[in-house]
This record gives C-alpha cells, sequence and structure tokens, in this order.
C-alpha cells in the first residue's frame, strides 16, 4: 500500500501488531460494543425471515457472475458505454493509479472528493493524487477523520470503530482552528459545513462501487450520509472505481443483494441513500457530472477465478464477519496489517499480497467458523483459511520451526508406543512443573507461550471442588 | 444397527483426554454404562491428527491420523468421542485428509461411526434423568465451535444437562463465541488466546454462575487454565466430569 511510512504488512509480524492493539484500553471497549451491536442488528434484521435461504439466494447471484464474469463484464462495459461512461480496464494497482490521475489531470482537477471505498485504499490512491498537488477530501466521516489523522480504516464499513469521541473531536478542533464541544451533534454538524464546501468545489468526485449492473451499465452505491451523492452529482466529473468481481448480471440481482449488503452491514432494511448512476448528465439535464468514467480493477481477482480460492470473488464486503470475528473483536483492523482485516482479510491479504507478505494471516484465526454462519453469500471463509494454512507448507512457506515440530509430532505419535510414551512423560512433566518454580518450566520449548496468562492444565482452582 | 452390537461402544480418549484429562474419559465411561451402554476404551489408538490438520500439515497429520483409524476400524459399533472438536475432525475431515489415499475406504466407514459424546448420551436422557442425578448451581455452557457449526450439535449437551436436578443453565454471550483455544492458535498467538478467553470468562462472572461446562476438552483447558491464573471462580468442567459430581457412579 502506497503510504507514508513502512508497510507494517511486511515490517511487523500479527503477533507484534495485536499485542500493540491489546494494549488500547478503549479499542478493547469499543471494538466488542460496535460489532456486537451490528451483529444484533443483523440479526434483527433477519428475525423473521429465512436467513439462510436468503443466503443462498445471495450466493447463487454472486456465483453466477463470478463463474461467467468475462461474459457479463462485456455486458456491463457495452451498457455502461452505450451511457456515455468512458470504461477502463487496470490489472493492477499501478494501473488504476495512473489511470485515476490522468482523469483528473486531464481535467484540470485540482480537488478531489471522496465517497469511501476500500478499493481505493487497496490501490493507495490518495497518496498517488496528491502528490499530484491535488487536494484529496474524503467526505465520509469516518474517512474524513482516518484521512486527517494519517491513520487507516480499520473496519470495512465503520473505518473509525477504533476511535473515541474524544479522539474525533481533537481531529476535528484541528481544522476548525478552535475548540469544538465534545459532542457528536456539534462535531458532525462542523463536519457538514466542511465538507459542504468541499462538495461544491470539487472539480472531481471519486467512488468505489457496491456493485456494477450488467444488464443496464448502472453502478449502484449505498451510503448512510449523503456524501456519496454529493461527489458523484456535484463535480464536473465522476469516477468510479470498481472491482472487477462486483458485477451483478441483472437489476432484479439487486433486489436480492441490496438487502442482504445493508441487513448484513447495518441491520438496516436500506441504507439512508441508495445511487443508482447510470451515465453523465444527459442534454437537456440540469445537474449531474460532465464525465462519467468507470475504472475496472483487476489486481490479482481474475487470477483467483477457476482456482480454490474463487468464492472469496464473492464478497460484497459488508463488514459481517468482522462482526462476528472473536479474534478480530480483540484486537481490531489495523492488526491485520493491510486494507482488509477480520476473517475476510485474512483470505485476501495472502491472495492478493502473496503468501511471502501476507501468509501468516490465515493462522490469525481459531477456524470457529462464526464467519460462515453470517455471510450473507454464505463464503466457506474458514475452509478457504484452511486451504491457505495448507497452501503455506505446500508451498514450503512456512517457517522452519514450525515444520520441525510438525515432523516431531508427527513421528512420535504415528505410533502407539511412542504415543504412550509421550503421553506418559507429558503427565509426569505437567505433575512435576506444578511443584518446581516456574522460571524453570518456562524454559520447556514452548512451554512459555502457554504460560503467558495461563496455568498449567489441571492444576488446583480457587475455590474448587476438585 | 444390528441389536447384538447395539450396546457396544468405543470409546476415544483423544489426546488431550489422555494427558491433560485422564478423569474425563474415566467419567465418559462410567456415564455411557449409567446410560446402559457397553463401553470399551479403544486400544492403539493415539491422536485424531487435527493439531497438524489445521495447521495445513496434511501429510503429518495423515500420518497420525492413520494410527487411530488403523485401530478404530479393527472395531464395531459406535464410536464415542468426548470431545466436540476431535470428532468434527473424526467424522467430517478424516475423509477429506486421506481421500485418494489407500485409506480412503476405512476412512469413510469409520468417519461414519464416530459419535460425539453428548449425542449418544442425550437419545437416553430418559434414563439419565432416572438415575436421581443432582447438582445445586447454576453453570453456563460453552458451545465448542466445532462442534457447534460443523457437526451441529447443540441441544444435546443441554438436554443432558437437563436431566440434573437443581441445575439451571444460564445463557452469557450475546451469540456462542470462541473461547480463543484453537488448537497450536493457543501457543502461536498466546496474547489473542487468552484476551478471547478473558472475554468468555467475563461473560460469565457476569452471570453470576458457579461453573462453566463444555464438551470440548480444548476449550476447557485453556479457560480453565487461564481462569486459575486470573483466581476465578468458575471453574471450567467438562460435562462428563459435572455429571459425576451430580452423583452418577
Amino acid at each position: 500500500m502506497n503510504r507514508p511510512g513502512p508497510d507494517p504488512l511486511t515490517s511487523s509480524t500479527f503477533s507484534q501488531r495485536a499485542h500493540e492493539q491489546l494494549g488500547k484500553p478503549f479499542l478493547r471497549r469499543a471494538v466488542p460494543k460496535a460489532t456486537d451491536h451490528a451483529y444484533n442488528a443483523l440479526r434483527d434484521r433477519f428475525r423473521d425471515h429465512d436467513y439462510d435461504a436468503l443466503r443462498e439466494q445471495g450466493r447463487r447471484i454472486r456465483a453466477d457472475a463470478v463463474e461467467h464474469l468475462d461474459e457479463h463484464l462485456a455486458t456491463l462495459v457495452a451498457a455502461l458505454e452505450r451511457n456515455g461512461v468512458s470504461v477502463h480496464r487496470a490489472a493492477d494497482d499501478a494501473r488504476a493509479r495512473e489511470i485515476i490521475r490522468g482523469i483528473v489531470r486531464d481535467a484540470g482537477g485540482r480537488r478531489v472528493v471522496k465517497v469511501k471505498s476500500m478499493a481505493s485504499e487497496e490501490i493507495g490512491l490518495n497518496p498517488a493524487l496528491e502528490a499530484d498537488g491535488v487536494e484529496v477530501v474524503e467526505t465520509d466521516l469516518g474517512e474524513y477523520v482516518v484521512q486527517l489523522d494519517h491513520d487507516r480504516p480499520s473496519h470495512i464499513i465503520a473505518p473509525i470503530i477504533h476511535k473515541t469521541r474524544g479522539e474525533v473531536r481533537d481531529s476535528l478542533s484541528r481544522v476548525a482552528g478552535r475548540e469544538l464541544p465534545d459532542d457528536a451533534a456539534a462535531l458532525t454538524g462542523f463536519a457538514r459545513d466542511t465538507l459542504r464546501e468541499a462538495f461544491l468545489t470539487a472539480d472531481v468526485g471519486i467512488s468505489g462501487a457496491n456493485f456494477g449492473i450488467a444488464e443496464t451499465g448502472t453502478i449502484c452505491l449505498v451510503t448512510n450520509e449523503g456524501n456519496g451523492r454529493m461527489c458523484t452529482s456535484l463535480p464536473r466529473v465522476h469516477i468510479s472505481l470498481m472491482g472487477i468481481e462486483r458485477v451483478l448480471p441483472r437489476l432484479e440481482d439487486l433486489a436480492v443483494m441490496l438487502p442482504l449488503l445493508t441487513g448484513a452491514g447495518t441491520g438496516q432494511l436500506i441504507t439512508t441513500y441508495v445511487s443508482l448512476l447510470s451515465g453523465p448528465r444527459r442534454p437537456g439535464e440540469p445537474d449531474g457530472p460532465r464525465e462519467m468514467h468507470v475504472v475496472l480493477l483487476d489486481n490479482g481477482r481474475s487470477a483467483l477465478r477457476g482456482g480454490a480460492y474463487q468464492d472469496v470473488l464473492h464478497c460484497i464486503r459488508c463488514g459481517a464477519c468482522q462482526n462476528v470475528c472473536p479474534v478480530y473483536r480483540q484486537v481490531g483492523g489495523h492488526a491485520y496489517g493491510w486494507v482488509y482485516g477480520g476473517p475476510i482479510g485474512a483470505v485476501l491479504t495472502p491472495l492478493f499480497r502473496g503468501m511471502d507478505a501476507g501468509g501468516e494471516l490465515p493462522h490469525a484465526s481459531t477456524l470457529c467458523g462464526a464467519c460462515d454462519d453470517v455471510c450473507p453469500v454464505k463464503i466457506p471463509i474458514h475452509d478457504l483459511l484452511h486451504g491457505l494454512r495448507s497452501d503455506r507448507v505446500r508451498g514450503d512457506a512456512a517457517p522452519r520451526a514450525e515444520r520441525v515440530a510438525s515432523s516431531l509430532w508427527s513421528l512420535a505419535w504415528s505410533n502407539p508406543w511412542t504415543y504412550r510414551a509421550s503421553v506418559t512423560f507429558a503427565r509426569v512433566g505437567t505433575r512435576a512443573a506444578a511443584r518446581v518454580p516456574s522460571g524453570l518450566v518456562r524454559r520447556v520449548p514452548g512451554a512459555a507461550r502457554w504460560l503467558d496468562g495461563r496455568d498449567l492444565p489441571g492444576g488446583p482452582r480457587p475455590g474448587g471442588r476438585r | 444397527m444390528p441389536a447384538s452390537t447395539a450396546s457396544t461402544v468405543t470409546v476415544f480418549p483423544t489426546c488431550l483426554g489422555d494427558i491433560a484429562m485422564p478423569d474425563v474419559v474415566g467419567q465418559t465411561t462410567r456415564a455411557l454404562a449409567a446410560c446402559g451402554y457397553a463401553p470399551r476404551l479403544a486400544r492403539g489408538v493415539t491422536c485424531c491428527g487435527q493439531p497438524g490438520y489445521n495447521s495445513g500439515f496434511d501429510a503429518d497429520a495423515r500420518r497420525v491420523a492413520k494410527a487411530s483409524l488403523a485401530a478404530l476400524d479393527r472395531t464395531e459399533g459406535p464410536i464415542v468421542v468426548p470431545a466436540g472438536s476431535c470428532a468434527s475432525m473424526m467424522h467430517l475431515h478424516w475423509r477429506e485428509l486421506f481421500r485418494g489415499s489407500r485409506h480412503e475406504r476405512a476412512a469413510i466407514r469409520v468417519s461414519q461411526r464416530v459419535r460425539e459424546l453428548t449425542t449418544l448420551l442425550a437419545e437416553r436422557a430418559d434414563r439419565l434423568a432416572t438415575l436421581g442425578l443432582a447438582w445445586p448451581g447454576t453453570v453456563a455452557y460453552h458451545d465448542s465451535c466445532h462442534m457447534l457449526r460443523e457437526l451441529g450439535i447443540s441441544d444435546a449437551p443441554r438436554a443432558v444437562l437437563g436431566t440434573v436436578a437443581g441445575l439451571t443453565v444460564v445463557p452469557t454471550a450475546v451469540a456462542p463465541r470462541c473461547c480463543g483455544f484453537g488448537g497450536t492458535f493457543s501457543v502461536r498467538y498466546p496474547e489473542v488466546s487468552v484476551a478471547m478467553a478473558d472475554a468468555t470468562l467475563d461473560d460469565a462472572r457476569v452471570a453470576q454462575v458457579d461453573a462453566v461446562i463444555s464438551a470440548d476438552p480444548g476449550c476447557i483447558m485453556h479457560l480453565d487454565a487461564r481462569s486459575g491464573r486470573r483466581g476465578d471462580t468458575p471453574r471450567v468442567v467438562h460435562i462428563a466430569t459435572l455429571l459425576a459430581e451430580a452423583g452418577l457412579r
């Protein structure tokens, strides 16, 4: 990712990043609270529905879209062009940045307003535009604060799930040049006034795409703040950056996918704003952008087709898997080291960034399967995580210590006699360990990793009836 | 199932049962006997291979699981596993693990016989209920993730607990949530693993339960070891242990 500073994914381990996040008392309170809230909202939303049947409908639509991606993309491109949209194909992140910089340059763009887009995070768009002297303003309130703080979003749909209101106030106060009150309404009021100015003066609006509807050549955007509509209708030029897999074959698919996305993401029946954008301003129309561009981003997506991980392309970026993940709940999104955190991030990161950079992340899961149960398009996330673990071993990318440990384990436990011997040894060892100084026990390989925060198994417990 | 073998069951002790919870294996056997089964402890078995399999070391896991598979294939009748995640490994994943190998047919044969302990006990809940079991107190039942989500078992352990007089099971968390054991995860990321145990134990503390009950030695070992370090009650015990404490002989 093209951001100032070292790339966390390659310059640190999950353990190190998790350690840092676990040391933040606010995060430890806020993330469980916010994610529980989101999960409860999802449950309430689908309480009177057969969620599994809806998920299955969603899965089928997404599976068809991805299975016949070339065909649907061709239809989408043709329909978009019929609607007067310029379509660009970007094979990778560098090409996508180049295309967008070119469009902004050609439009004489000095100021860009943006709708929250994970794809734009993925390609590191903002620094690239800023290097050209373009002012970029994130207009989703959360993303705006992320930008002010030179931070990163830590949740797919709730980018500042890790920040306190006090921190938000400090950031906005810096922009205001005065101390703003510690009051949510006042803070959003200030942000609204500031951003409104940006909407009215920007030359280019950049958005992602929640879906691209092939049949009609329509980009669908969902937001709750109205900033999406502002960014895509006020500036002269609108650019939508869309992952190629986000295509839906038919308009009617939206009837299934839209409620699944909003219900799984926030528990809403529908978001406050849903924009269906089918081309620039037409002759005689009083408003809308003069130019509309769609940049279709591949960046490793088509390479996943036909392979063991094709199902990950069904993802609609709702964030529900993050909300139920017991690991994410403790460590938040930044611990995952790249753009996508949580279970889906632990799958996407090694696939997009490579095994060397992201190969550890599939282990940052207990394979509990909570993500599979909630995913609105039934991606078998924990199977994919397990598959990536196997791939890492097969590809000889697993650390040597792990390979050695596994070989020794396999050697000892593939035979009943050596197994019994090791069991006896372990039992005697555990009993003896309870009576010797813990410093000594910790020198047994691996023991310290268990004993950090835990007693030996089977020891006496206070107040126990054991 | 033919009547002649209907009551003979083979108990697979699991590696954690062997190492850390030998009591649970004995209690499992007694619980099965009290329900009218004729339990026999499996001989010559080792581990189900899950630690290696879940870490991506399929070949190593296959070698370990093969020993247990061969031993179990020499037995007949249900294979009872007092550990949800091992039961899931054997019932569901052995077929994948041995796919295409010469042990595939044996894996299919054996995996079909694998039963998680509480499902077998729950089938004889009427009988359990006549044993006069009593355990006055409030407990939380901690669902093992693989038992709940892969095997789909959630009613059976609660039905078993329902046969114990004086025992109240209270819900704790928003949703059944992983305790942070995760096999090798617990030593790969100890700090995160312990934080997850704390979340589970905090929920139990808020609910003011006397004990947390589970049917998976992995969760129990991890939660109990964390609870011990924190100096907390409640204890975390296996469902077979609870039955023993409730007076099952």
